[in-house]
């Protein structure tokens, strides 16, 4: 036991030791005391043009410049369009039957107050190089309906 | 009734007995340039958004949610301020409201949106005031600077390209009923027609 905590430890000293130099954080190569200049804040999307879930039940992600939409106590922007009642004139995808219902399964007239807080689930896209690699693959071409 | 009229009238309508014709014409017009450029001195003095905001009523509110928006900062550092949209430009129009916003001094005076809580209790109330003041105008303030007749719809997105070539080149909108909350935070427009 007693080598076994003399062994972690010896890899914990000569792990920091390397952990500078080898390990590439998001921070890039600038040291923690010093502040980074800030990364460009790149356009968004804004292409109306849905884009495929990753993976069953992902909320879907939003097409189009969400700039200075009010979502509170008060308003509610998004569903100034995406509302069972509004999606006519807008043409704007209608918000998913779940989401008026409150979370014992009781249908409402209005969207349920748990989901009025749009962004916590629906983002926008930035088309950018991803900041560390991933092997992801997502929802994949089922052969058995060939879809 | 009419002889006592003219009685009290008498002094107007006698020739001046002490001042020269001279004084009384050069006078008169000095007086009046005076007076007409004083008023509109006055006038453009409090058509200025320092002076809207020289009260907290509107600087720790409205103001403050204007400065995150895109008619106070943008790309190209063109902006509005309080009396571009809230003041017509046309001078009949601008005296007719002017006499309109003695009723918001009265207002100041006695503190009717004078806490945070007062103003968005009655938030409601005033913006609808302006909502329909635009909807009356066909949304003036926004077209003395965004006129449709120099839109380009091409350089526009898809849905605003959908929206303004045909409800609002139709005329069957106008600018405010779909761009509500454009430079301030909407009040609780649960209720509210179309939104």
């Amino acid at each position: 036991m007693k080598q076994m905590i003399v062994c972690v430890g010896l890899f914990g000293i000569i792990y920091s030791a390397h952990a500078d130099d080898n390990i590439a954080t998001l921070r890039g190569k600038v040291s923690i005391a010093d502040q980074p200049p800030a990364p460009r804040m790149e356009q968004v999307e804004d292409k109306d043009i849905m884009r495929k879930r990753n993976y069953p039940m992902q909320p879907p992600t939003i097409p189009h410049k969400i700039n200075k939409y009010q979502v509170d106590l008060f308003a509610n922007r998004c569903l100034s369009c995406h509302s069972r009642q509004r999606t006519e004139d807008p043409q704007a995808p209608m918000v998913s039957d779940s989401h008026y219902k409150d979370r014992d399964g009781n249908v409402l007239a209005e969207v349920a107050p748990r989901r009025h807080f749009c962004n916590q689930c629906h983002v926008i896209q930035v088309e950018i190089k991803p900041l560390v690699d991933n092997t992801f693959e997502g929802l994949l071409h089922d052969p058995s309906t060939g879809w | 009734m009419i002889e006592w009229v003219k009685k009290r009238t008498a002094v107007l309508r006698t020739p001046s007995r002490h001042f020269s014709l001279g004084f009384l014409t050069i006078g008169g017009f000095i007086a009046g340039v005076i007076f007409w450029g004083g008023f509109n001195t006055v006038l453009e003095a409090t058509n200025t958004e320092t002076f809207c905001i020289s009260c907290h009523e509107m600087r720790n509110n409205v103001y403050q949610e204007l400065k995150a928006t895109i008619h106070y900062t943008n790309r190209s550092g063109v902006r509005a301020t309080c009396p571009d949209c809230h003041v017509p430009h046309n001078w009949t129009d601008k005296i007719a409201r002017k006499t309109q916003a003695t009723k918001e001094a009265w207002g100041k005076i006695f503190g009717t949106i004078s806490t945070r809580e007062k103003f968005l209790e009655k938030r409601l109330e005033l913006a609808k005031h302006e909502w329909a003041r635009l909807k009356t105008n066909d949304s003036l303030e926004c077209r003395n600077c965004h006129d449709f007749e120099y839109m380009d719809l091409t350089q526009q997105g898809k849905r605003a390209d959908r929206a303004h070539s045909t409800r609002l080149a139709q005329g069957e909108k106008t600018c405010i009923d779909c761009h509500k909350g454009i430079a301030h935070k909407l009040p609780d427009m649960a209720g509210v027609e179309d939104f």
